[in-house]
């Protein structure tokens, strides 16, 4: 007896009752199927984020305030002399600086800490520095159109060389405009498209009013498209002089953006902004009331995340593929209860114990192979459609462990059915109606 | 012959179920010996001890004591596996119930027994092949057992029967379930094969059956109380002689 004719005797019981044979098979099916779905949705996911994080450059450092007490009676931000270029722009604002915050401990991020990280003798790795005002809740206005703005970001010019963002349409607005506290805004696609209808290239050189206040659109932004619910293109950049004027005031700004000269110079980069900052708020790598990100630490911070949330998936399936092989080792219970009979006969003209076993367990073994090659098939099928809006990546991993775990538990859950059967003792099973 | 073991030996044997005041004897001491190229008939009523003899006969039970050569070989305490190697090469079953698999063609349940000792595909067809030949089976080889009349099935069984020559043929009510026609069709291969020198054993309540037999034994409560013989062991059984001398 060997393996060929054990294989030809199971594939036989397996197409003697074919539709108990496919509905055992559906179980195991469904469960691989699900977990290599799930799980490309997990690393779908994940990828979506990473790639979003990355196209923003692995060299961007992002400061934020940490401390949340108000800042907001500082005054003074006044427009720097200088213009041409941002270095030029910040380096040379010192003559209109009213503050006497230098030095002092400063709870907020201010314009004049942006400045300072500008300097390049005491910051040579920094190539551009953004300051980032916010205006929450601004209502777009246009001939009557109205659109609730996403993100209404107050800037500089080097925001949109630091943010890799690109003028699709029209112009971006300039330094000079930055100084001249020029009502001039950028917008993009979804905000020209709300207001302009069409595909909203005729909003440039339109005026514009966000919450009352009157802007001139120069230009529209390059899509960029979403990343999950948020809309990266549901937003507006003007000058921050500009925004401080109208919509958000003098107040501390929200962030600096700052790019680093290379990817290599990143950390360098990282240590001169603590550097700067901790000597104008007079504070030490223990107490700092602001904190420094790059890109990196965003992007494992996001990963790890996902790789949670990918867990998580993954074990809801594998969840699925236990109830799977339950199914295989029911119907192998029932198949052998039902077949004692030939049981018997088989051991009466000299079938030896590992005979039965090795039928029945390959019987297990062939129902849940079809299955989870089917399986297989469908998860990578399904795999090509987008689901909740993810672009599901099917992880190798996940389709040979699926692949795997179907027929050891096919092995698993046929093992005690087959030994049931080779343990009747031929009398018995003879005997049986 | 080449050898003058005999086929079965059976020593004062017994096979009691259950212990102290309920135990039950079912055989109560046999003592029995069939010679090769006998034609035996065991004869009793339900509950007389034929099927428990039988079933010791054919290693299916073990006797609870006593001693049992078969072909030589003492087979009690013996391991399952050494059991099943036992059967399969020495013993062919005939069952009142046919048993064959079913959806499984002819061939394919009379090549089961050698697939079982190991024995190569295209040698074991062609045995296969010899075994349906000669009970007259040549042209329903590819018929599954659904397909077949009951006296076609019980051929197919003795096909599987005869396919590893074995030293003894054992039938358990091999007529019980086949109407007289299909009887006659059996029995008359019963006496073909026992011309041929086969050893026969024939467990059976129908006297008719068991007068195609060379010998005769009958049971009662588990014990042999006839032993008739009509035929001497190496001459042809009675029916088959009848029919050889008018043909």
């Amino acid at each position: 007896m060997n393996i060929q004719e054990s294989t030809r005797f199971a594939i036989q019981g397996v197409t003697a009752n074919k539709v108990r044979s496919a509905l055992t098979t559906l179980g195991i099916l469904i469960g691989v199927a699900a977990v290599i779905i799930l799980v490309a949705v997990g690393t779908g996911s994940s990828k979506a984020v990473a790639d979003s994080i990355s196209k923003l450059g692995s060299n961007v450092l992002t400061v934020s305030s940490t401390s949340t007490s108000a800042g907001g009676g500082r005054a003074g931000a006044g427009g720097p002399g200088g213009s041409g270029g941002f270095a030029a722009l910040f380096g040379g604002g010192s003559a209109t600086t009213t503050d006497s915050g230098t030095k002092s401990r400063s709870p907020q991020l201010t314009m004049e800490d942006a400045r300072a990280l500008t300097d390049k003798t005491t910051a040579p790795d920094i190539e551009g520095v953004a300051p980032v005002v916010s205006a929450q809740s601004v209502t777009a206005t246009y001939q009557g159109a109205s659109h609730s703005v996403g993100t209404f970001t107050g800037t500089t010019a080097a925001y949109l060389l630091i943010n890799n963002d690109s003028i699709a349409t029209g112009s971006a607005f300039t330094d000079a405009d930055y100084n001249d506290h020029a009502r001039v805004a950028v917008v993009g696609t979804t905000v020209a498209k709300d207001l302009a209808g069409g595909d909203g290239t005729s909003i440039v050189g339109k005026t514009v009013a966000f919450n009352g206040k009157e802007f001139t659109v120069v230009g529209i932004l390059g899509s960029k498209g979403s990343q999950g619910p948020q809309d990266q293109d549901d937003v507006v950049l003007a000058p921050a002089t500009a925004v401080q004027d109208t919509l958000s005031g003098y107040g501390s700004i929200s962030q600096i953006k700052v790019k680093a000269a290379s990817a290599d110079t990143t950390s360098a980069a990282q240590t001169q902004v603590e550097t700067v900052l901790d000597g104008r708020h007079g504070t030490t790598s223990s107490d700092r009331d602001f904190s420094v990100f790059n890109q990196a630490q965003i992007l494992s911070a996001a990963s790890s995340s996902n790789a949670t949330f990918t867990v998580l998936l993954g074990a809801v399936a594998a969840i699925s593929l236990l109830v799977g092989g339950i199914g295989v080792m029911n119907i192998m219970l029932v198949t052998v209860t039902e077949r004692t009979r030939e049981i018997g006969i088989r051991k009466a003209i000299g079938a030896g114990k590992g005979d039965i076993v090795s039928q029945f367990l390959l019987e297990a073994v062939i129902l849940s192979l079809f299955g989870a090659i089917v399986g297989v098939a469908v998860g990578l099928i399904g795999a090509h459609f987008t689901i909740v809006g993810v672009q599901p990546v099917v992880a190798p991993y996940s389709v040979i462990l699926a692949f795997g775990v179907a027929l050891a538990t096919g092995l698993f859950f046929g093992l005690y059915p087959a030994n049931r059967a080779a343990k009747l003792r031929p009398i018995d099973a003879l005997r049986y109606e | 012959m080449a050898t003058t073991k005999p086929v079965i030996d059976l020593a004062r044997v017994t096979k009691t179920y259950g212990e102290g005041e309920t135990a039950v004897h079912a055989v109560a001491g046999v003592d029995l010996v069939v010679e090769r190229g006998d034609y035996v008939a065991v004869m009793g009523a339900s509950g007389s001890g034929k099927s428990t003899l039988m079933n010791i006969i054919g290693c299916l039970d073990e006797p609870t004591r006593g001693r049992y050569l078969l072909d030589g070989v003492d087979v009690r305490r013996r391991q399952e596996a050494t059991l099943s190697r036992i059967r399969n090469r020495k013993i062919g079953f005939i069952f009142q119930s046919f048993n064959l698999i079913p959806r499984t063609s002819a061939l394919r349940n009379v090549e089961l027994p050698l697939a079982y000792a190991g024995v190569k595909p295209g040698e074991r067809r062609a045995r296969a092949l010899a075994a349906l030949d000669k009970v007259g089976l040549a042209d329903r080889t590819d018929h599954e057992p659904s397909q077949l009349s009951g006296g076609q099935q019980q051929r197919v069984a003795v096909a599987r029967a005869i396919v590893t020559e074995p030293v003894l043929l054992l039938a358990d009510e091999p007529t019980g379930a086949l109407d007289s026609h299909s009887t006659a069709d059996v029995l008359d291969l019963f006496d073909e094969l026992s011309a041929a020198g086969r050893t026969i054993v024939v467990i059976t309540h129908e006297v008719e059956v068991a007068h195609r037999a060379k010998r005769i034994l009958r049971m009662r409560d588990g014990l042999i109380v006839a032993d008739d013989r009509t035929v001497p062991v190496h001459e042809l059984p009675p029916a088959f002689r009848v029919k050889a001398a008018a043909s």
